[in-house]
């Protein structure tokens, strides 16, 4: 599992040499450092081949590996009785099938000179998501072309996201050479070609190889068969390729990750140091407050460090007890790290469920995770073209510029700064994928300076005037589940007692307010996203607020939810079946749902996701309205929230 | 470590980061602790994590009652010096019917392994398991994420798999749902004997080559844990310099010619080695893909 050159070098290893041998082995295992690149080329270039090949070549395959491969070779192989590396790569059964990679893998292999970790992406065109994933982790991009193919649209595609995951370094593989007669020229052309395709994408290095990753020229050592190519083999290239990481120059930065408390006598905040150094001593700020103090250990296992820089995993103990949870970021004091809450961000979508402008997800910066919405899809990017194309949703994929808000300041710097501090992913809040990843460009708006219009009289004084604790009971079910009808009814009660309400209707609004919303996907979030910002207003006025909405998505109640506060939100769910719906039919919709005359219509052909833990539950086939609506009065008073 | 620079010390410093990252994001973890070498790597790991602090969950042993007596004995050694929490679970149903490596090929592994753990996993409620695989030691595992999302039915999905960015791993799941956490993926077996070596970590003594009794069957050496060893006709045990690269079932467990009775001289042997680790596991050898068909069935 070493390099080749030592192992040339030492074989055989008589006994006595032993001791000496891996005296040498470890002296090198400990000096060199690591190199994590990604291989991208569309499906016929080679990247499996050109991975096997490495492997091989650099006698990272085993024995009982290679009657394996000879065995696939003949069953599945592309290259009669040559060995096929590719398939050394190549892991699972559905691919191999089709001849395919259709995930990322992982490959490991270690040179007297340096370790690789690579990621072998995908180059079919649907895989964009697997090539960014790759791509987040990697120093170097590979961008494999056939030299009969020189460059095609999926090679500009794979160097832009490549760029855009802030890859700064490229080598474009110029494969097949042996195809072509080892012509110089052609080699010459597809330089020059990508040259000119990747001018704007603010590559500090690119270097073009041509190469046969099949026969193995100008893999590991150079070919005698390119004699006018003077520039090093691909392995040299990735052995001395100088990447530039100084993130420990940087000021110290360190996301709290766990609060570190065995005992009452000790504190310590654990973290991966971002950037920067770190020494006891050391004035550190904390984002979220601003608080300073100094820091007064680095504890290990190991015992106490002198100093800790980009990429350690430490615990600090400060000098001071103060408040600091996972989700703050230790910064160096002199250079504080800034707090935002509105991003101009590039977003890559990565689920099937399309992106909706406005709805609530969860987004992961650092160790803090907080909600949040794309506010504004400023424009989607062609990544054929790189055009500029205007959207209203995203789809897996897509890549786009966007202005997202969150509902709390974080700790960030922009993407092009810190991978860790400016890169993020999305997560859906009812399936908890992760749905999209991005990368922050800036701060549209810095909380700090962001003040709040102090206002004398606030929301408590206005709700003591009434004599009443404001709050927001949020009616949902289907379309003639009777919700206006209970609402509307338990509205009369409160007003009988001298309670100040109001009422949301779905269909009220509908006529003003969300005039302009129709009924696909994206205009129901947005339609329930206002009234929710509606409700907001009416509480702070100190109002008692009725809501009375189909509300199908779980997601956007969880965002009114959180918008409102969860002591002053009652979930109501207006369980009525949809056949009963449907033989109400109160406004005759159904009858035109069901025969295609309405489409989206919730429960007929667009979805309705019941409430799971509802604060009220009214079951209407059990009741009459009446009865219903004195279980909500008597839900409220049990809630302190009238008398 | 001293060397900060050394891809060692890049590779603890990630594991770390992983290890309290489930911590701090998941409600019940556990360790499913193997007992081999990686599992003795990842619990050192795991101590450095928390360092001051123990470690904040179990371990959990899934025991099919076929494990070298040296490694129990270990395991419990461990469990001793350090104060840690241990669970054992053992399939007493399937051992109750005799299930047994012998007779029952790879319905012995489900039963006693994959069915085990799925059923220890349910019982304690546990949200998050840790795991010692590593990308390097098989080919479907290459492309196993270091947080792998299971369904609800313990199920790995390979094409159903979250993207991971960065170091931002989405440790989110919904009731019954689970993830396995693979805090070694990026290491390789040398990785793994180096660190050994230089952190002084203990290790069953197995893996370090002695005499052994051995029978030689289809081309593996089984080593003789106990008199519940089913010999073939005209099978007789020789004893032989042999160690282990891998430890499970000792029935089920090759062993490798060896002289290397030292770490320096493991490492030695390692960095000339031409056999994979897993070479020797005839668990792996039962059917083509057989471990990604495990996988997807609830198997580490």
């Amino acid at each position: 599992m070493d390099g080749n050159a030592l192992t040339d070098r030492q074989q055989p290893a008589a006994q006595t040499d032993g001791a000496a041998a891996l005296a040498a082995y470890l002296e090198t295992q400990r000096r060199i450092g690591t190199l994590r690149f990604l291989t991208c080329g569309s499906v016929d270039d080679g990247k499996s081949t050109l991975i096997g090949r490495l492997l091989y070549d650099t006698k990272l395959i085993f024995e009982d590996q290679l009657a394996s491969l000879e065995r696939d070779s003949r069953k599945h192989g592309t290259t009669g009785d040559d060995i096929d590396f590719a398939l050394l790569v190549d892991g699972l059964e559905a691919e191999r099938e089709q001849g395919i990679t259709i995930d990322v893998a992982y490959r490991f292999f270690t040179t007297d000179r340096r370790r690789f970790i690579v990621a072998d992406t995908p180059g079919h065109e649907q895989y964009t998501r697997n090539m960014a994933t790759g791509a987040s982790n990697a120093e170097l991009a590979v961008v494999l072309v056939d030299a009969r193919n020189g460059v095609l649209t999926q090679t500009r595609r794979h160097s832009f996201i490549a760029s855009l995951m802030g890859i700064r370094h490229v080598v474009l593989a110029v494969n097949k050479i042996d195809l072509v007669g080892f012509d110089q020229a052609r080699f010459e052309a597809i330089r020059a070609e990508y040259e000119h395709a990747v001018a704007e994408f603010g590559f500090q290095s690119l270097v073009a190889i041509p190469l046969s990753a099949r026969y193995g020229d100008n893999v590991l050592t150079r070919s005698d068969r390119t004699p006018w190519y003077d520039g090093p083999s691909l392995l040299e290239h990735l052995e001395t390729v100088d990447i530039g990481d100084d993130l420990a120059l940087a000021p110290f930065r360190m996301p709290v990750q766990w609060v570190n408390r065995p005992d009452l006598d000790f504190r310590g905040f654990s973290g991966t140091i971002a950037a920067g150094t770190v020494k006891p001593g050391d004035v550190v700020a904390v984002a979220s407050s601003g608080r300073t103090t100094t820091v007064a250990r680095i504890v290990t296992m190991d015992g106490d460090l002198d100093e800790a820089s980009a990429g350690d995993a430490v615990t600090l103990a400060l000098a001071d007890e103060i408040d600091i949870s996972r989700g703050d970021v230790l910064a160096a004091g002199e250079a504080p790290v800034a707090m935002a809450d509105q991003f101009q961000a590039h977003v890559v979508w990565l689920n099937e469920s399309p992106m909706l402008q406005g709805r609530t997800y969860l987004f992961k910066l650092g160790t803090r995770t907080a909600p949040g919405s794309i506010t504004r899809i400023r424009h989607r990017i062609d990544i054929n073209t790189h055009e500029k194309l205007s959207a209203t949703d995203l789809r897996v994929n897509d890549v786009a510029v966007v202005n997202l808000g969150l509902t709390l300041p974080v700790a960030f710097e922009p993407y092009a700064e810190s991978r860790d501090l400016g890169g993020f992913i999305i997560i859906d809040r009812v399936s908890n994928a992760t749905v999209g990843v991005g990368m922050i460009d800036y701060a549209l708006r810095r909380a700090t300076n962001l003040t709040w219009q102090d206002l004398d009289v606030d929301r408590a004084a206005r709700a003591r005037l009434k004599d009443q604790q404001p709050a927001v009971i949020w009616f949902t079910g289907l379309s003639g589940s009777g919700k206006s009808t209970i609402a509307n009814l338990v509205e009369r009660k409160l007003h009988a007692q001298g309670q100040h309400t109001y009422v949301l209707d779905g269909d009220n609004i509908r006529h003003g307010l969300n005039r302009d919303l129709g009924f696909t996907e994206a205009d129901r979030v947005e339609n329930i996203r206002r009234v929710s910002e509606a409700a907001a207003l009416f509480v702070d006025a100190g109002l008692i607020v009725l809501v009375s909405f189909i509300s199908p998505y779980r997601a956007e109640r969880d965002a009114a939810r959180e918008r409102i506060g969860d002591g002053e939100f009652l979930e109501v769910f207006v369980d009525t079946p949809i056949e009963e719906c449907r033989r109400r039919d109160p406004k005759g919709l159904y009858e035109k749902a069901y025969s295609g005359l309405i489409r989206n219509f919730t429960g007929v052909d667009a979805p309705y996701e019941a409430p799971l833990t509802p604060e009220i539950h009214l079951r209407t086939v059990e009741a009459v309205p009446e009865v219903l609506a004195d279980r909500v009065i008597e839900a409220l008073r049990g809630r302190n929230i009238i008398r | 470590m001293s060397d900060r620079a050394s891809h060692l010390r890049r590779l603890e410093n990630e594991s770390i980061h992983i290890i309290r990252e489930v911590v701090a994001e998941c409600r019940a973890p556990v360790f499913l602790y193997s007992i081999g070498k990686d599992s003795s790597v990842l619990l050192r790991l795991m101590q450095k994590a928390f360092h001051p602090s123990t470690l904040p969950f179990p371990l959990l042993h899934i025991d099919t009652r076929w494990k070298f007596r040296a490694m129990i004995e270990f395991r419990d050694e461990t469990v001793r010096a350090l104060g840690l929490r241990l669970l054992v679970h053992t399939n007493e149903a399937a051992r109750a019917e005799g299930v047994n490596p012998f007779d029952h090929g790879p319905y012995y592994t489900h039963a006693m392994k994959t069915e085990a753990l799925k059923a220890a996993l349910a019982l304690h409620g546990f949200d998050a398991a840790f795991g010692g695989a590593r990308r390097d030691e098989e080919k479907s595992r290459a492309k196993e994420r270091i947080f792998s999302f299971r369904t609800a039915n313990q199920e790995w999905d390979p094409k159903n798999q979250r993207p991971e960015f960065w170091r931002l791993y989405n440790g989110r799941i919904n009731k019954g749902e689970s993830i396995r956490v693979f805090p070694l993926s990026n290491w390789t077996e040398l990785d793994i004997w180096q660190y050994i070596m230089l952190e002084e970590i203990p290790i069953v003594p197995l893996y370090f080559a002695a005499e052994r009794p051995v029978v030689e069957r289809d081309g593996s050496l089984i080593v003789p844990d106990d008199d519940r060893m089913r010999y073939h006709p005209g099978e007789q045990p020789q004893l032989r310099m042999v160690r282990f690269r891998s430890l499970g079932c000792y029935p089920l467990t090759g062993a490798v010619e060896s002289t290397a009775a030292t770490l320096p001289e493991i490492v030695t042997e390692m960095f000339t080695a031409r056999t994979s680790e897993r070479g020797n596991r005839l668990i792996d050898r039962d059917e083509k893909d057989s471990m990604e068909k495990k996988k997807r069935e609830g198997y580490f």
